[in-house]
This record gives structure tokens, C-alpha cells and sequence, in this order.
């Protein structure tokens, strides 16, 4: 996988007005999830169109993890709902599911399973069999780049194949609307560049929402980035916006988290 | 049903892949074999059957079974993959089943694995092969019984200790409420509860089959413990997913 600079093409970044929301493949409407004692989620609502990479940010605790698992149908929310191209969370669990491709936190998998194992089985899941499936297979893992180790088992593979296992699984399917939890985590340099240059190239057909707290990311692979912190939307705009209300990204972002809202 | 089959295909491949799958199966067979030829005094009898051996089954199931089943849901926890597993587009109700199949399709293989015992008993004499054949169902029957209840049992807790002691004791209740000490103990002081414990118990059904009979009342039994306990599985993880 070359991503040399000349081949990155960023999308065209649609407005997030009336306009956009037509063609939203991702609507999150008053999301709010509360567990004992807390609210993790405050009634959240955004949507994500076509050809969007949305940055997702806050810092640790602020309820990323949890919107994204909302939105991956693992969590039902307490509140509100979200729609994944079209399709209920709630009411459509299976067809909302279907059109998303979705890297848990950590990217978990089956241990004792080999690479291909795995992938076929999620394939296998989702409906493909015979060659079909030996080609989404193939594919996932190319993009991925994981066929030098496709017959080792995922327990003896490193912090960075593992994560581009949980990658290539998400990916497999070829799905409309992709939630990654920190795609770049544990991920060397090389890798980073590799993975955003990936999600830049499937940028167009999608609708993409990837968390992180590494603020540089989202300067160079987000169309659009959403701060949360204590469960609540606290900034919506582009990277640049965002980055011109302040000295630079870092300190936009502390003041976003730790400032303003904290009483 | 075709992602339940998917979901036990991998997870049969899994006990394969592990040590889970010939500790089990050599402990199960060293210890019914053991069993069934000191204690069940096989040979001194003078019987062509496998009644010893089918004494014993149950009670070694009620250790070893548990055993299988109390990393079931515990582990997808601990490795985070029921995440992946509950974002993938399925039911619930699919991957508990396929769970179930999968474990229930395991201890099958460790069945079919006495032959010997049925080889030995045929070269000895004449027995009546549809007797052994029903026992062998009973067999399944209450691996299935004690596999639904176990794998419930460890939707409930993240911690494996638990999920192993309270799946052998519920299985135990099972089992127990039908042996002659508890139905005697119960007709003498609570002749109420005496009917019940002996008609929820898997003991006396368990006996109908070693002894060749299958009866209609005996198998809608056991599809309903199996049913209820799967149903209550689902239940527990939808209701755990929630929190």
C-alpha cells in the first residue's frame, strides 16, 4: 500500500447544513446514555454524510467509546436514537449493523484463530461464502496489508497487526458507514501514515467517524471534527476552524475540555 | 440459523485449537472407562450392557460440563470480543445457540469416544444394541440440559470461579432432587414438594433412557430445560448489554 503524496485526494468537505443531511449515512438524533450513578453520553445529535471523515475527540472518559458503541449497536441508548444509511439502531438492528463496518476499542479478536480464520468467519457472518468470500478476504487483506502473516494466529502477532486485523475486518464487507475507535492506536509512524492514507483513499464513498486523541490526525486525515467532553458536543467545524480559535489545535482543545462548561 | 452454524463451526474449531478440547475428552474417558470397569464392577456382573457405565455418565458430566461452559460468555468479556460478536449483523438468540450447538456437538465427540466400551461389551456377549443406543441419547440429553444451564449461568458473572460453582451446583439440584435420598427424605416430611423435585429432576428420565425407553414426555422435558435455558441466556446477556 503506496499512499506517496500526490495520490491523496481529499474529499470535497460538504457543509454540515440542511444540505448534507439529506445524504447523511450516519444520523445520531438526542443520543444519551446514562449509567449508574452518571451520564456518559448528553444528548448528542450530529450527522455524518457521504465522503465526510469525521475526527471524533475528547479526552479519555469523555464518551467516545460509548457513542461509538451506541452507534455500533452494542450499548442501547438510554435516550434518543441513530440511524446507520437509513436503518434504526433499534428498530433495524440487523440491517443498521449490515451497512457498518466497526473497529471495536483495542481491536478485539480470537486469539487462537489464524488471520484468514478470522476474516472468513466475520465474512462467513455477513453472508459471503465460496469465492466471494475468498476474495473479500483477500482484498480486506491487501489493503490492510496483512498477507505476510495470513496463516499465523492472531495471539503471536504484534500491537500493530492485530490492530490492522480488527482494520481489514471492518473493512471486509466494503460497508457504507465505518465507526473506527482509534484506528492509529499502538500503530508505529509508518503505520499511522499507511492508515490514514487508506481511510483518505475510501474517504469518497463513505461516511467515516474515527476517534482519537491525537490531535495531528485530525488535521490531516478529518473533514470535520467534534469535540466532546463530559458527554456533550462542545466544538463542530473543520479541522482549520477549529484550530484558528486558538494558538494552535492543542491549546483549542484544552480549553474546549477543561475550560469552559466545567462549572 | 446459518449464522448460529457459522458462530458453532468457529467455536467447535476453537476447542481444537486449545487444550480445552483433549483435556477434557481424555479426563472424561479415563475416568468413565476407570469407573465403569472398578466401581461398576463391569466384568463381576455377568451382564452384556453398559448400565454401569451409564451410572456414571451424569455425575461426570456434572463436573466436566461445567467446566466447558463457564468460559463460554466469560471469555468473549475478558478478550472483548463480544463486542465484535454483538456488532456483527446477527440476533442474539443466534450466537447463543451457536454457542450452545457448538459445545453440545463437543461433548458428542467425547461420547462417541467410549466405542470401545460398546465394542467390549458386544465381543463379551449379546446386548441389546437399541438399549445402549437410547442410553447414549439419554447421555445427550442431559449434556444438553447441564451445557443450556451452564452457559446461562456464565452470561451472569465475568468470573469464571463463579460461573463454575454456581453452574455444578445448579446441575447438582438437578440431578439430586431425583436421587432416592432426597425423594425419600422429602415423601416422608414434605409429600408436596416430593412430586415436583422428582418432576423437574433429570435423574429418573435419565434412568428411562439406559433402560431403552423413549418416551414422548421424557424428550419434551428436556427440549424445555434446553429451550428455557437458552432463552434465559439471551435474556441475560441483552439485559447485562444494557447496563
Amino acid at each position: 500500500m503506496q499512499t506517496g503524496g500526490g495520490l491523496v485526494h481529499r474529499p470535497s468537505n460538504p457543509t454540515s447544513s440542511g444540505e448534507s443531511r439529506l445524504t447523511a449515512l450516519i444520523e445520531i438524533e438526542r443520543l444519551t446514555k446514562r449509567f449508574a450513578g452518571f451520564t456518559a453520553v448528553d444528548d448528542v445529535s450530529f450527522a455524518v454524510a457521504r465522503g465526510e471523515v469525521l475526527g471524533f475527540l475528547g479526552p479519555n472518559g469523555a464518551g467516545k467509546s460509548t457513542t461509538m458503541r451506541m452507534l455500533a449497536g452494542f450499548l442501547p441508548p438510554t435516550s434518543g436514537t441513530a440511524r446507520i444509511a437509513g436503518a434504526d439502531i433499534q428498530a433495524q438492528p440487523v440491517a443498521a449493523k449490515s451497512a457498518l463496518g466497526f473497529l471495536p476499542e483495542g481491536a478485539p479478536a480470537y486469539p487462537d484463530m489464524t488471520v484468514t480464520g478470522f476474516l472468513s468467519f466475520t465474512g462467513r457472518i455477513r453472508g459471503f461464502a465460496g469465492a466471494a468470500l475468498r476474495e473479500k478476504v483477500a482484498q480486506a487483506m491487501a489493503m490492510t496489508e496483512l498477507d505476510s502473516v495470513r496463516l499465523q494466529p492472531i495471539e503471536t502477532l504484534s500491537k500493530g497487526f492485530k490492530r490492522r486485523v480488527g482494520l481489514a475486518q471492518a473493512l471486509l464487507h466494503d460497508p457504507p458507514v465505518l465507526i473506527l475507535d482509534e484506528p492509529t492506536d499502538g500503530l508505529d509512524p509508518n503505520q499511522k501514515h499507511e492508515v490514514r492514507g487508506l481511510i483518505r483513499r475510501m474517504a469518497p464513498d463513505k461516511a467515516i467517524i474515527i476517534s482519537t486523541h491525537i490531535l495531528e490526525e485530525v488535521a490531516a486525515v478529518c473533514t470535520r471534527a467534534i469535540v466532546i467532553a463530559r458527554g456533550r458536543v462542545v466544538a463542530d467545524a473543520t479541522p482549520t476552524a477549529l484550530a484558528g480559535r486558538g494558538p494552535d489545535l492543542d491549546t483549542v482543545f484544552r480549553d474546549l475540555t477543561l475550560g469552559q462548561g466545567a462549572a | 440459523m446459518r449464522a448460529a452454524l457459522v458462530i458453532a463451526a468457529r467455536e467447535l474449531a476453537a476447542y481444537f485449537a486449545t487444550p480445552v478440547a483433549s483435556v477434557f475428552i481424555v479426563i472424561f474417558l479415563i475416568l468413565a472407562g476407570t469407573l465403569t470397569f472398578t466401581i461398576g464392577n463391569f466384568f463381576n456382573r455377568g451382564q452384556a450392557d453398559l448400565q454401569p457405565f451409564f451410572g456414571f455418565v451424569p455425575w461426570l458430566f456434572l463436573f466436566l460440563v461445567p467446566a466447558l461452559t463457564m468460559r463460554l460468555w466469560a471469555e468473549e468479556r475478558r478478550l472483548g470480543t463480544i463486542e465484535l460478536l454483538f456488532t456483527l449483523p446477527i440476533e442474539p438468540w443466534q450466537a447463543v445457540v451457536g454457542k450452545f450447538l457448538a459445545a453440545w456437538m463437543f461433548c458428542a465427540i467425547a461420547l462417541a469416544l467410549t466405542f470401545p466400551l460398546w465394542l467390549t461389551v458386544n465381543a463379551l456377549g449379546e446386548p441389546d444394541n437399541g438399549v445402549i443406543l437410547a442410553g447414549y441419547i439419554g447421555c445427550l440429553l442431559v449434556a444438553g440440559v447441564y451445557l443450556a444451564v451452564g452457559a446461562a449461568v456464565s452470561a451472569l458473572t465475568r468470573n469464571q470461579v463463579i460461573a463454575f460453582v454456581l453452574a455444578v451446583s445448579l446441575c447438582f439440584l438437578l440431578t439430586a432432587t431425583g436421587s432416592p435420598i432426597v425423594t425419600e427424605f422429602l415423601s416422608d416430611r414434605l409429600p408436596a414438594l416430593a412430586e415436583i423435585a422428582r418432576g423437574l429432576s433429570v435423574t429418573e428420565r435419565f434412568l428411562d433412557f439406559t433402560r431403552g425407553l423413549i418416551s414422548l414426555p421424557n424428550l419434551v422435558y428436556f427440549a424445555s430445560c434446553i429451550g428455557f435455558a437458552l432463552f434465559a441466556n439471551a435474556a441475560v446477556l441483552e439485559h447485562r448489554r444494557a447496563a
